[in-house]
């Protein structure tokens, strides 16, 4: 099966600090992935694990400092950015900042549609403006001519995809969709995502902290630990059955509505983040309940795990052993 | 129940505009009561824009203007008797917060002074409120009590910035908890902290209350997190109390509408069924809907809801719902 997008081991480093005392963070490190026609899939992690960063470079808003994005097998070239911009767009985590509260929405509508001349005339726009929007369970009257200050969180956030959907992308870029919205609407935005797989085929990256609805939308998903990818494969399988000590780490964190299911034991929460940033080894190791002593030494490699990619020295032996 | 720490009585504040002229009713907090006992995590949900922040700020007697008291009272249960928090001056308020009732507020990011040492933060707040302490003596205070509760001391001597988000929401914590007040309020404490964190917060208040034997009151709309520590939850739809129980039977067997969509809302793992979420979309509060505020929502709505909002009244000795489906 073709890939419609391929990441390769990318890699961004930031600089930060004066002249005399340079820090450098790996914000991501050799991050590789790629995403299917129709698939929705999802790069989870804790705030500050170079998710956003990796979509950012995606998007071309960031430079990366090496590796390779691959667009239906094409490098992405500067002047090529119509085209590829076309095909993927973004939504961004808060709606309210997405628009500009003293414009109309529409007039972003109007706008996308001018800069890519999708339409010829007002009332075809109109046409195609109400077809997206009733895409996402709005309607043209009731948006027309309104602030965004009008709208409700939910609301907007449809708003914002349906303004993506209006190039008919083939990828939609979803950074945080759904952290701004009420937990009463969250699933209204995620079911909207499965929807847009099913009807038109639109494959989504879902950038999420939330692990609960990436295990209720998506097909395969990648975990993140400050900057590296630990583990990768069908979210059936990494949720449900998690091998990096992280994923289980996160697995075990998130709150389960249930009462009678509430947290045991404690947690070890890093007090300054940038430590983790700078060690040598797996990232992990300083809260790893199963630490050894090449972890602390040696970035462990990837390792095909039943069907689920591990960067763990755990399984290292196991692998070898087979 | 517990003996009553702090009550309300059908307590309305608004938030009233002035807009060119015309006057806007804001109806954020439009006739609650609350009963809350001593020594439990009354935890308060629902969604953004219905009322709960204001609810707080009544709660402690933040009330400035637009917001206005337009009726009710806030009672609370100190050394014997009741006060009410509208009788009280401003110096009496001062003391009574931080020293009886600490809020942690929302986001706190922002909470914390940024050119300010944490150690001079914790100073400021134990000189203002314990008379007779030197700065040394101040000091050797914030370092015991962040000792206790299991937070490195070291953080005493760095700026906020060096802090991660989830450490500064925990000093924060701290900070209120500094006086070892017999009430807490905590507000949406764990919003914008990802997973590992928010249970490391979670578990810090829970330390606490468990040594203070206080009451929380939080407010999160994350029902996870309200099944993880609070006792009782109240629901909130559009400025009132739409059903209140213990944690359990909230989620066991809701009984509103709007608690058993919320409930059903929420992913849960081994589970990929669709899930739809509440229909339509929050109430305007200052044009609220006739009769109950989620008729125009409810799927099970009668020609009575439209009309007249029904009480919260028990249907168990612990159980209040407020809708004309429940009951006789």
């Amino acid at each position: 099966m073709e890939e419609l997008l391929q990441v390769d081991r990318l890699t961004k480093i930031f600089s930060l600090g004066s002249m005399i005392s340079r820090i450098r963070i790996t914000a991501a490190d050799n991050v590789s992935f790629s995403i299917r026609p129709a698939e929705i899939f999802a790069l989870a992690g804790e705030s500050g694990c170079g998710k956003t960063t990796t979509a950012r470079m995606i998007l071309g808003f960031e430079e990366p400092t090496s590796g390779t994005i691959l667009y239906r097998g094409q490098k992405i070239a500067r002047n090529e950015k119509v085209w590829f911009t076309r095909g993927i767009q973004a939504i961004f985590q808060d709606p309210f900042g997405t628009f500009n509260p003293l414009r109309t929405v529409d007039r972003y509508f109007f706008e996308t549609l001018r800069n890519y001349k999708l339409a010829g005339s007002t009332k075809e726009a109109v046409g195609l403006i109400d077809q997206k929007l009733r895409a996402v369970g709005l309607a043209y009257d009731e948006f027309s001519g309104k602030y965004p200050g009008e709208f409700s969180g939910g609301q907007l956030q449809r708003i914002s995809i349906a303004r993506a959907l209006l190039t008919n992308p083939t990828l939609l870029i979803a950074d945080e969709p759904v952290s701004m919205v009420d937990a009463s609407l969250r699933m209204s935005i995620v079911n909207l995502f499965k929807q847009l797989k099913e009807e038109l085929g639109v494959s989504v990256l879902y950038i999420t902290h939330d692990l609960a609805t990436a295990y209720y939308v998506s097909d395969r998903i990648a975990i993140m630990f400050r900057g590296h990818m630990v583990e990768m494969g069908s979210v059936e399988k990494v949720l449900m059955d998690p091998k990096h000590p992280y994923t289980r780490l996160l697995r075990e964190s998130i709150p389960e509505a249930d009462p009678t299911r509430c947290w045991r034991g404690t947690v070890r929460l890093t007090d300054i983040e940038q430590e983790e940033y700078l060690k040598q080894g797996c990232r992990f190791a300083g809260r790893c309940p199963m630490v050894m002593d090449i972890c602390k030494q040696q970035v462990p490699a990837d390792l095909n795990v039943d069907g689920v990619l591990v960067r763990c020295h755990l399984y290292t032996s196991q692998v070898d052993s087979r | 129940m517990s003996r009553t720490i702090l009550r309300t009585e059908q307590l309305k504040a608004f938030y009233v505009l002035d807009l060119f002229g015309t006057q806007k009713v804001i109806k954020a907090v439009n006739g609650v009561d609350l009963d809350i006992g001593e020594n439990e995590v009354y935890g308060i949900a629902g969604e953004s824009g219905c009322g709960k922040s204001t609810l707080l700020k009544a709660l402690v007697g933040a009330i400035e203007p637009p917001l206005r008291l337009i009726g009710g009272r806030v009672l609370y249960q100190m050394v014997g008797e009741e006060v009410d928090i509208s009788s009280l001056d401003p110096e009496e308020k001062r003391r009574l917060r931080w020293e009886y009732v600490s809020y942690v507020p929302q986001g706190s990011m922002s909470v914390l002074n940024p050119v300010l040492k944490l150690k001079e933060t914790f100073r400021d707040f134990i000189e203002s409120h314990v008379s007779g302490k030197t700065g040394k003596e101040a000091f050797e205070i914030a370092r015991e009590h962040i000792v206790r509760l299991g937070l490195p001391p070291q953080i005493l001597n760095a700026y906020p910035h060096q802090l991660s988000g989830g450490m500064r929401q925990r000093v924060t914590i701290a900070l209120a908890a500094l006086l070892k007040p017999p009430l807490m309020i905590a507000d949406e404490p764990t919003t914008a902290l990802d997973v590992v964190v928010q249970r490391g917060v979670v578990q810090l208040l829970k330390d606490i209350q468990r040594t203070l034997e206080n009451t929380i009151v939080l407010v999160t709309h994350d029902m996870g997190v309200q099944a993880n520590i609070a006792d009782r939850i109240g629901i909130m739809y559009a400025g009132k109390i739409v059903e209140e129980a213990p944690t359990g039977q909230i989620f066991g067997e809701p009984l509103h509408p709007y608690t058993c969509y919320l409930i059903d809302s929420l992913p849960h793992f081994g589970d990929k069924a669709t899930r739809t979420s509440v229909p339509g979309s929050p109430p305007s509060l200052s044009n609220p809907p006739d009769g109950c505020p989620f008729h125009p929502r409810c799927p099970q709505a009668l020609d009575l809801c439209t009309e007249q909002m029904p009480d919260l009244k028990y249907v168990d000795h612990s159980h209040k719902v407020a809708c004309w489906l429940v009951g006789d």
